[in-house]
């Protein structure tokens, strides 16, 4: 065995079993008993020699098959053989070509299932898990520059193409939005970006918690556009403030790019969703992440008193919406889902963090009906039990009910997490927008709607996705419309 | 920044602003609302009727009570200040045609929001009878502009200060006794005169309509925040409403819905009062001076 030192002295002449038998770099985080009190992030990122480390275990694989695996295709071993002899800037410049957010994507991505799940590492050592760890690397790449430019360090200016003249509405400012903004801004264009809230960043700020990602982060992402000299209009409900149509015909856009988000918070509809004490989980993180209610002394916006609190469903945003409630003062916090923690679509590592914190988990288990207290309260919930029946087509098992597994369990809150699916709004105020059954706004290869001159892309056209398919459909849609308005 | 251009005290509790807002004043059609926020780190989104508008000024009227904190902070900008967030126009747009009698039931503070439609209605032709009514004299509002809209016009008081001394559902059964018995009845104003407005039409069958106030966050549809059991469907208040048939309304878990915040409500306004910043105090004070 290698001592570190002897590793970081000079990777470039390690072997491919030396490279095997260096160990997995955990992330330091936050005591659980420590961070289930406060809102600061849980993870705290890889220390200079552990970053080094974990970049040092890449093999730099000939075919890279974790490029594959990533849907912007970032070079992968090109970045980490940057970031293994510490030339972290030159490492966030290759980032920097494909991913606008890497600070972001690289907290957020479900890197289990994209980069990391291709990983030649990974399937050597037989565990996703013991994958060379490219989003927490791509994160301490990012923090770095960040840091560096907190410092002063002057990074050099994106640069523009001259200015051409012509206009781009963007419509909602999350990932897609914010990439198409960006992308559209290099090629000289004039953009604005119209966002319905009162701050930038869609889901990234009123849905994903700053424990899990620093709002500050998406802050620094804004002004580095606003810096590039595109305009933000915020408090702007595209479809009522302003007709969509009338940004071209009227307000003298050239194109106008559609990211408005998936926003429709679903239902169970089980009798008792309209208890006081029900919210969707959209509700329940907007009040504590945008509004800050989580401060109980200078926040006006109230928070529901909650001490048992059940959260319905298995994804991230059941995982964000559990450990907030622990976050705002819960006594017991416990996640209901309806198969096992093997189909879970959260982020694998939430799910650890959110187990270690105390959150209870009770799989195989579906609510069927919540109950009052007699005065309009929840004071419980009704769940069934299920067992793994046949796979349906996603592949995962189906859960069947077993009959007669009825049990109450007592609760206040509950809060319904199972996700988003298309806000209606913008389509129902614009005629000629072709959607399908479920709202999502349909696209062609290039994201081009079925408007003239309108593009689309992110959870608006894919239905509740993640942050980086939002970015790519956002990057395609920007090369069609700087096509166009070249041509 | 949305600028305060106007601003008049209209009774002990309401008040009305005028507000820079050139593109939802142009946009904005009545029974709409708008979402507004003082403060944008830390102010709560309160969703407040448009009452009005004028699109060559670029600005729309708030009138709102104040009840709780943010609406004390609301009443407290001064004219030439600004209010850092409003969104909107927001809602449907209320469904206006010549029905025939239309019967516009305003309580308390819902005079405003009733005054854009009842104008809406009497434009468009239809023979409007609006009632006004409040606990007590002081707390009357707009009942001169509602004059110059209605054919008739009824002021009732729940104390007798002003007006009939009756609660609004009195003439409103009198009208429905009445033949012709109207063609629509539009309620807004406190959910309990809502409801009771919706138990006085029903046996009469005359189609009812109320604009419901729920607690809201977002406004555009994101959160369920607001919503409402309409005939037993669950029903977004700000994206499928604010207006529904009041004879479907489940109006006790609404009222109820609206109860849901209020202890923590109840010390952010306390909040206020520490810091010296509520007028509500100051209004008590000089109406018991005979101030007002
Ligand atoms: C709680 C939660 C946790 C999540 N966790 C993860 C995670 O860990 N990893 C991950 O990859 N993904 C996660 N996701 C999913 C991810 O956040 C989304 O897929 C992504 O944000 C979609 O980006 P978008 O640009 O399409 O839209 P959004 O981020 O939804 O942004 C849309 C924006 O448009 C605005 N808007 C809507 N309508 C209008 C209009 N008419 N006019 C003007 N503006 C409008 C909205 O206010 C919003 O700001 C999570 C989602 C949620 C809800
Ligand atoms: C579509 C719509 C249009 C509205 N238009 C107007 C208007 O034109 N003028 C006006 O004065 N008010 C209007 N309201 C009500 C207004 O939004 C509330 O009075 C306001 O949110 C209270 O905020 P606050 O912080 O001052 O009081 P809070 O401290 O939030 O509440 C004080 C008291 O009011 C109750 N309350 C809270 N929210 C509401 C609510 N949405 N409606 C009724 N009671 C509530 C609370 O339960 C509490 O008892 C409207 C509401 C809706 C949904
Ligand atoms: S953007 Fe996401 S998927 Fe791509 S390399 Fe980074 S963490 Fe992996
Ligand atoms: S697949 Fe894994 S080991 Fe191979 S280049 Fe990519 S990150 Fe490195
Ligand atoms: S206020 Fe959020 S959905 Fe209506």
């Amino acid at each position: 065995m290698l001592s570190n030192a002897e590793i970081l002295r000079d990777p470039s002449s390690l072997g491919p079993r030396e490279r095997m038998a260096i160990a997995v770099q955990d992330m330091p985080c936050q005591e659980p008993a420590i961070r289930a009190t406060n809102m600061e992030e849980v993870a705290l990122g890889y220390s200079e020699e552990q970053a080094r480390l974990e970049a040092a275990r890449c093999l730099q694989c000939k075919t890279a098959p974790c490029i594959a695996g990533c849907p912007v295709g970032i070079d992968i071993p090109g970045f980490l053989a940057e970031t293994v002899v510490g030339r972290y800037a030159e490492a966030a410049a290759i980032i920097r070509l494909t991913n606008l957010l890497p600070a972001i994507c690289g907290r957020v991505c479900p890197q289990e299932v994209q980069c990391q799940a291709p990983c030649t590492l990974g399937k050597a050592l037989k565990s996703v898990d013991k994958a060379v760890q490219i989003g927490r690397l791509e994160r301490f790449v990012a923090d770095r520059e960040r840091e560096a430019i907190a410092g002063g360090a002057v990074v050099a200016a994106v640069s523009l193409a001259p200015a051409t003249g012509k206009r781009v509405a963007v419509v909602g400012s999350g990932p897609a939005g914010l990439t198409v903004a960006a992308d559209v801004r290099r090629a000289g264009h004039e953009v604005v970006i119209f966002e319905a809230f009162q701050k930038v960043g869609g889901v990234m700020v009123y849905g994903i918690p700053e424990f899990r990602l620093p709002k500050a982060i998406v802050r620094e992402e804004a002004a580095k556009l606003e810096a590039m000299g595109v305009r933000f209009e915020l408090n702007t409900l595209v479809g009522r403030t302003r007709p969509l149509q009338a940004l071209l015909d009227e307000e003298g856009f050239d194109a106008v790019f559609v990211g408005v988000g998936a926003g429709l918070p679903k239902f169970m509809n089980i009798p008792g969703e309209i208890l006081v004490g029900v919210f969707s989980a959209n509700e329940y993180l907007t009040r504590a992440n945008l509004m800050k209610a989580w401060d109980r002394q200078k926040a006006a916006t109230p928070l529901y008193p909650s001490q048992r609190v059940a959260v319905l469903g298995g994804g991230n945003v059941a995982m964000d919406a559990a450990r907030m409630a622990l976050r705002l003062g819960a006594a017991e916090v416990h996640v209901l889902y309806r198969r096992t923690r093997a189909e879970m679509p959260a982020r694998a590592e939430e799910v650890g963090h959110a187990m270690e914190e105390g959150i209870q988990f009770q799989f195989l288990t579906n609510p069927v009906e919540i109950y009052g207290n007699g005065e309009g309260r929840v004071a419980g919930v009704v769940a069934q039990a299920y067992q793994l029946g046949e796979p349906d087509e996603s592949g995962r098992r189906r859960p069947v009910a077993i009959p007669g597994s009825e049990r109450k369990q007592d609760f206040d809150t509950v809060i319904v997490a199972l996700g988003n699916e298309s806000n209606p709004l913008l389509a129902k105020t614009t005629p000629g927008l072709k959607v399908d059954k479920w709202s999502h706004i349909l696209v062609d290869g290039e994201q081009r709607t079925s408007m003239d001159r309108i593009w689309a892309g992110g959870d608006i056209v894919l239905g509740a996705a993640t942050v980086i398919l939002a970015m790519g459909e956002g990057r395609r849609a920007a090369v069609s419309i700087n096509r166009f308005l070249a041509g | 920044m949305f600028t305060i251009t106007g601003k008049r005290q209209l009774s002990a509790e309401v008040y009305r602003i005028e507000v820079e807002a050139p593109l939802i004043a142009r946009q904005r059609q009545a029974g709409q609302f708008v979402i507004v926020q003082t403060d944008i780190e830390w102010g709560e989104r309160i969703p407040l009727t448009i009452a009005d508008a004028d699109p060559a000024a670029g600005t729309i009227s708030l009138i709102f009570q104040t009840v709780g904190a943010s609406t004390h902070r609301l009443a407290d900008l001064a004219v030439g200040s600004g209010i850092p967030a409003v969104l909107g126009p927001l809602g449907n747009p209320t469904h206006i045609d010549k029905f025939g009698k239309v019967v516009c039931v305003g309580g308390g503070i819902g005079v405003a929001p009733m005054h854009p439609i009842a104008q809406a209605l009497k434009r468009a032709g239809n023979h409007v009878t609006i009632i006004i009514g409040a606990r007590n004299r002081e707390l009357i509002i707009m009942e001169e502009e509602m004059g110059t809209i209605a054919d008739d016009l009824i002021v009732v008081t729940d104390d007798g200060s002003y007006g009939r001394k009756a609660l609004v559902t009195e003439p409103l059964k009198e009208l429905c006794q009445m033949d012709p018995k109207p063609d629509l009845v539009v309620a807004i104003g406190p959910p309990i005169m809502m409801k009771f407005c919706a138990e006085t039409t029903r046996p009469f069958g005359v189609h009812t309509l109320a604009s419901l106030n729920t607690i809201m966050i977002d406004g555009t549809g994101m959160c369920g925040g607001c919503r409402v059991e309409v005939a037993g469907a669950t029903k977004f208040v700000c994206v499928d409403g604010p207006e529904f048939d009041a004879h479907l309304v489940d109006w006790n878990s609404m009222m109820s819905r609206l109860r849901a915040y209020k202890s923590a409500e109840d010390s952010a306004h306390a909040a206020v009062h520490a810091e010296g910043g509520c007028r509500l105090d100051q209004v008590v004070a000089d109406l018991k001076k005979g101030g007002l």
